[in-house]
């Protein structure tokens, strides 16, 4: 990708943003005196505030690129996650769960569990939650240095430790509050930054309907495209609509994936244990200032929530439908070639005679993805497309690229750029930024960016410090110390938390295959958690023994299940099969939702025959407000009905069931 | 929280939407900059509706603020 210069504008904008959102932090300080003001913010934050922030917290760059890019690669159909895999969540969440969550004055989710089952069933889930969120963050801010070095030729570790600074300078000043605060902040800078681009997108391709018209022609013949193998056909709706082609069958849509895993696998397993136990958004909703307002916060979250496919998945469908369209100029980004790799390809060209193409594609190959130990050939070929790549070879055999620096050099750089035809998905919504956006606008939407990278981040930080500082700290370390004491250690493990998210960082730079483990590792860890929580709130009988090995049986399972299964197109390894393949899925996708549709079976079967066999150890009286039948319903029927939260989450419900039909 | 973020909230972006509203003026004629914005001047319009919604923003933070000194009073 070529980088782009920003213009005085567009570091103003930038700098703006910074002294704000640092600014609130210093604002705030004053109203830090304890720990629970540091970690809890003292509960008392209003409704719109948290959700706003509820939704920011998961709204970090991954999933602002990520979905981009699965708009590209797989259409509307991505609106599933939203649809299917959000909002019934959170519907859930705030109607059944926050009573408990909120009512219980647990200050964390592993709190919860120590309350309703024991304490091994919260060491489990806050030492896997700690380690978690801070690979987590590593992960995200590895990818924005690198993003900031590729789109700006900004240094990468300059990007990486200035980013984490100002977290840190916010966090540090005014704790959960200032996080919240700010990820409202960067809630509305992300949605202002970016709306422009897709409706600039929109009004290039020529409206919806001649986007549908565009994409319907890619369905037919995706491999024209390059966006599937060659002989690959589909429907012509399956970039258009959400539900058709996967009731189709799973080789009938891009995705690969069956309707059950999909509403199962993702809309109840995955979805629901991750909206309705992950500390990390759950703690926004906890900090609210009363019941009320901790039950609307999900609810008010779910509304942004609904319409941001239009936001985060409408341009990968812009930019596909561009692709396709001749005269419009615009590809799918290419991934960027190292810089070995571009060394390879000039030495070709200046070789006499230059080598044949399949040895020189080898070459090139070789010096991106290196070699394979096994074969001796490259792990990967690049893809080109060889009568383009044939022809910059000829064209440059009489220019001089071997400088670096040149303009012929730049020139050939970018003809070979272009004759690539793998893509990197990730690189779309920017490609897009980049097309439409002249300074001035150019800054918003990377503000809107970094915003996005530094609410996810802030998010996993405020998380990281109250996990370690009363679940982990307190409960195990140092018990009994004063408040001061924990306020203390709050502040340092946020300084902490922030150095190993940007040890992460490094780490996930170097080591790409280990940090593909380590997030394999914690799908496992994830898949079975939802049977744990919905047994131990629904049940009063379900016993901490029962979930203590309940959830351990569901991360082995979930270990044993990859180990024997894989996607069709993977070798085995990393990506599963490595003992025996016994079943193979149409897609990753697949693979991954039947993964959690089984581990969850097994920890909800474990726990529940492990609770009838063994003694119960908290009684109904402990239980009262822990768990669902043992607790006074909450009367909420003198309330006007937008604050009442069973009825506002039957109408997003419903607005959810309309929006799936008009997209079916 | 002692903090009401509404005020942040509009003042960035109408600090921002002002800088863009300026500089769409002083570009208005450069019609070149603004062709890969589809012949929009982009920085006009968005920072315009920038405006709007930071001042919509301080306006409420504004009422806020009388309504929580008019309650203090009350109480006194």
């Amino acid at each position: 990708m070529q980088s782009v210069a920003l213009g005085f504008l567009d570091y103003a904008i930038l700098a703006i943003y910074v002294i704000f959102v640092i600014g609130i932090g210093f604002t705030l300080r004053r109203y830090m005196k304890s720990s629970s003001d540091f970690l809890t913010s003292g509960r008392s934050i209003p409704a719109w505030v948290t959700g706003l922030a509820f939704i920011s917290a998961n709204l970090g760059a991954l999933e602002l690129v990520g979905m981009a890019a699965s708009g590209a690669k797989y259409g509307i159909a991505t609106c599933h996650f939203y649809w299917v895999g959000a909002i019934p969540a959170m519907v859930f969440l705030a109607v059944f769960m926050m009573p408990f969550y909120y009512g219980s004055k647990a200050r964390s989710v592993p709190e919860y569990l120590k309350m309703r089952f024991d304490e091994r069933v919260r060491a489990l889930n806050s030492i896997a939650f700690a380690v978690m969120t801070v690979f987590a963050s590593g992960i995200s801010m590895n990818a924005l240095a690198k993003l900031l070095n590729q789109l700006l030729g900004w240094n990468y570790h300059a990007a990486l430790w200035i980013c984490s600074a100002v977290v840190l300078v916010y966090v540090l000043k005014g704790g959960l509050t200032s996080a919240i605060y700010t990820e409202v902040l960067q809630f509305f800078m992300i949605v202002l930054g970016f709306a422009p681009v897709v409706y600039l997108g929109l009004r290039d391709v020529g409206g919806w309907d001649a986007m549908t018209h565009a994409l319907n022609g890619v369905s037919t013949d995706p491999a024209a495209l390059h966006l599937k193998e060659a002989g690959t056909t589909y429907a012509s709706n399956a970039w258009t609509s959400a539900w058709q082609p996967l009731l189709a069958g799973p080789k009938n849509n891009p995705m690969g994936v069956d309707l059950f895993a999909m509403v199962f696998g993702l809309g109840f397993v995955l979805s629901f244990g991750y909206w309705c136990t992950n500390f990390l958004v759950v703690q926004r909703a906890m900090a609210a200032r009363n019941m009320g307002a901790a039950r609307r916060t999900p609810l008010i979250a779910a509304v942004p929530k609904m319409l941001f496919p239009a936001l985060v998945i409408l341009p990968g469908m812009l930019a596909v439908a561009l692709a396709s369209m001749t005269g419009k100029g615009y590809r799918v980004p290419p991934p960027a070639l190292e810089a070995s790799a571009i060394e390879a390809a000039a030495t070709a060209v200046k070789a006499a005679p230059q080598p044949a193409l399949a040895q020189l594609i080898e070459s090139v190959s070789v010096a991106q993805n290196g070699v394979d130990p096994k074969t001796g050939k490259a792990k990967k070929l690049i893809g080109f497309d060889q009568a383009k790549l044939a022809e910059v070879l000829k064209g440059y055999a009489d220019k001089s690229i071997e400088k670096a620096e040149t303009k012929d050099r730049t020139d050939f750089v970018n003809a070979l750029s272009d004759t690539v035809t793998d893509y990197d998905y990730d690189g779309v919504i920017f490609s897009l930024v980049k097309r439409y956006c002249p300074t001035g606008m150019l800054g918003l939407a990377l503000t809107a960016l970094l915003a996005s990278f530094m609410s996810g981040m802030a998010g996993n930080v405020t998380a990281f410090n109250t996990v370690w500082t009363y679940d982990l700290y307190q409960a195990y370390i140092a018990k009994n110390k004063s408040d001061q004491h924990y306020f203390w250690m709050g502040q340092a493990i946020t300084v902490v938390g922030i150095l190993l998210s940007i040890a992460c960082a490094y780490f996930a730079r170097n080591y790409n295959n280990a940090m593909d483990i380590i997030q394999l590792v914690f799908g496992f860890v994830n898949a079975p958690l939802f049977a744990t929580f919905l047994l131990g709130m629904f049940w009063a009988r379900c016993t901490g023994t029962g979930a203590f090995i309940g959830l351990f049986g569901g991360i082995a399972s979930s270990a044993v299940f990859h180990a024997v299964t894989i996607a069709s197109g993977n070798a085995p390894g990393v990506k599963g099969g490595y003992l025996q393949v016994v079943q193979t899925f149409p897609s990753e996708m697949a693979q991954n939702f039947w993964l959690a549709t089984f581990a969850f079976l097994i920890c909800l079967a474990l726990t529940l025959s492990i609770s009838l066999i063994t003694a119960r150890t908290k009684s109904d009286k402990e239980l009262e407000g822990l768990v669902y039948s043992l607790t006074a319903k909450l009367k909420d029927e003198h309330e006007a009905w937008y604050l009442r939260p069973s009825v506002v989450g039957v109408l997003l419900l419903l607005c959810c069931v309309i929006l799936n039909v008009i997209f079916r | 929280m002692g903090l009401d973020i509404r005020w942040p909230i509009g003042l960035m972006f109408s600090l921002i939407g002002i800088l863009l509203v300026g500089y769409g003026l002083i570009t208005v004629s450069d019609t070149e900059m603004y062709k890969r914005s589809l012949d929009i001047n982009v920085n006009l319009r968005w920072g315009l509706v920038l405006v709007v919604f930071g001042g919509a923003m301080l306006l409420m933070a504004w009422r806020g603020s009388k309504q929580a000194v008019a309650a203090a009073q009350k109480k006194a």
